[in-house]
């Protein structure tokens, strides 16, 4: 009985120990683990202006331009600010305006974030066709970008 | 000592589980097969198709009950190894042993799934954002344990061994759960959250539940099979395995 | 919805198949190899038992 509580005693404070030493290690690396850069983080440049790094946000609607070739121009939105991207290559099937999208590549001279590849982010809502209509026009503009397919 | 405590002690006898666990799984396999089988039919027949992501997002039928089941084992697998390590019980380390494969290869099916996903809807495999990452480090974990526990000959100081391992790498857990929403990733959060219910419809809901619980069934029927192998294995020069009905056939 | 729509899956045919199908694969060779590695040991023990009861005699 006795070796029993002593194996669970050195359990307990190993198990403690170990939740500690983890807390502080993700602590200490927060930032650094996050994929991407808001569009407020680069406007406070809290973002790398020498290499390259990756961006996340919206694509304000209204902001798409298509361009000559593959070229397109947006704006990526977190509601506070905005960063004007320029991409040449192929889009994501969930690509659209209004869409969460996150686009790797560097900052340019004249402030427009030169993306290499752009992935589109999707959200964690699930629900038929039927549904989403109903919901747009209970309050205009709510779910928007339908997969092109 | 008290009576109740004696009575789980002797479950715990790996004689006593043996038939006990004998008895379940033809249970758990039928629940599993009927369970799995509405729930395919009702991720193709009966689940609508998304607004968004059309029918390419059927796939979150598999990926999500397998990404559970992944995270599920190994809490088990580290309940196991905590019992294990402190009451020294023989049972346990078999257990840990049993779950490891299931939840390796429900680790890699998560993995799998959300690449074949990732692929048409993000537009790439993989990317190494918290989520994804800390899942890969989640299917190392199995394998890690797995390697430890064949590479030590004596089976006490295996078990012990890795149950260590396990119980190390369960911080793990609440990582890969809470990636999406501490840090910034590329995965979007949860559908199915205890402070926010559900963002999903409800058939859609309904489909991704009752695969989980096929999954969950189908998790308990193959680890009481397999830990039935490893009982006969290690007990092999026992007389009750000597006189088993199987054995002397 | 004809046959052929339905194992289209709206364009996703590869992506949706290749899911499902690596998950079945995966599950059904899962409980397989159980069995045959039961069988296995089950033999080892049985053999093992009557070697010993030989020595005996």
């Amino acid at each position: 009985m006795k070796a029993r509580h002593k194996r669970l005693g050195f359990l307990v404070v190993g198990l403690a120990g170990l939740g500690v030493a983890a807390w502080l290690v993700f602590n200490a690396l927060d930032s650094n683990l996050s994929y991407f850069f808001s569009p407020s983080d680069v406007v406070q440049n809290k973002a790398p202006t020498d290499h390259v790094y990756r961006l996340g946000g919206m694509v304000q609607s209204g902001s798409l331009e298509r361009g000559q070739e593959l070229t397109v121009r947006f704006l990526v939105t977190d509601t506070a600010n905005t960063v004007k991207v320029a991409y040449t290559g192929i889009l994501p099937d969930l690509f659209a305006e209004g869409q969460g999208v996150i686009a790797q590549g560097r900052m340019g001279a004249d402030g427009v974030f030169i993306a290499d590849e752009v992935l589109a982010k999707h959200d964690e809502n699930y629900m038929p066709p039927e549904v989403a209509d109903a919901l747009d026009k209970a309050h205009k503009g709510a779910p928007d970008g339908v997969a092109k397919k | 000592m008290n009576a109740r405590l004696i009575n789980w002690f002797k479950f715990s006898s790996p004689a006593t589980f043996y038939p006990l666990a004998g008895r379940l799984v033809p249970i758990f396999s039928v629940l599993a097969v009927a369970l799995i089988g509405v729930g395919l039919y009702m991720s193709f027949f009966i689940a609508p198709t998304d607004y968004k992501q059309g029918e390419g997002y059927r796939i979150i039928f598999v990926h999500v009950p397998a990404a559970w089941m992944s995270m599920f084992i190994y809490l088990v697998m580290a309940f196991w190894a905590a019992l294990g390590l402190v009451f020294n019980t023989r049972l346990s380390g078999m257990m840990t042993r049993a779950l490891a494969p299931t939840g390796a290869i429900f680790a890699f099916l998560a993995l799998w799934t959300g690449a074949f996903w990732g692929k048409p809807m993000w537009g790439t495999w993989w990317v190494w954002d918290a989520r994804l990452t800390s899942e890969l480090i989640l299917l190392f974990l199995y394998f890690g344990y797995l390697a430890l526990q064949g590479a030590i000959d004596d089976t006490r100081r295996a078990d012990r061994a890795g149950a260590l391992l396990v119980l190390v790498g369960v911080v793990n857990i609440p990582i890969i759960y809470y990636s999406v929403r501490w840090w910034n990733t590329l995965h979007q959060g949860a559908s199915i959250s205890m402070d926010n219910g559900s963002t999903m419809a409800a058939t859609m809901l309904w489909t991704m539940l009752i695969m989980a619980l096929g999954f969950w069934a189908y998790t308990i029927a193959v680890a009481l099979a397999r830990v039935r192998s490893i009982i006969l294995e290690r007990e092999a020069d026992t007389t009750w395995v000597s006189e088993l009905a199987e054995v002397r056939r | 919805m004809s046959v052929a729509e339905f194992f289209d899956m709206g364009g996703y045919a590869l992506y949706v198949w290749g899911s499902f199908g690596v998950s079945a694969l995966l599950m059904v060779l899962e409980p397989i190899m159980l069995r045959s590695h039961r069988r296995a040991v089950l033999q080892r023990i049985a053999r093992i038992i009557r070697i010993k009861a030989g020595e005996k005699v």
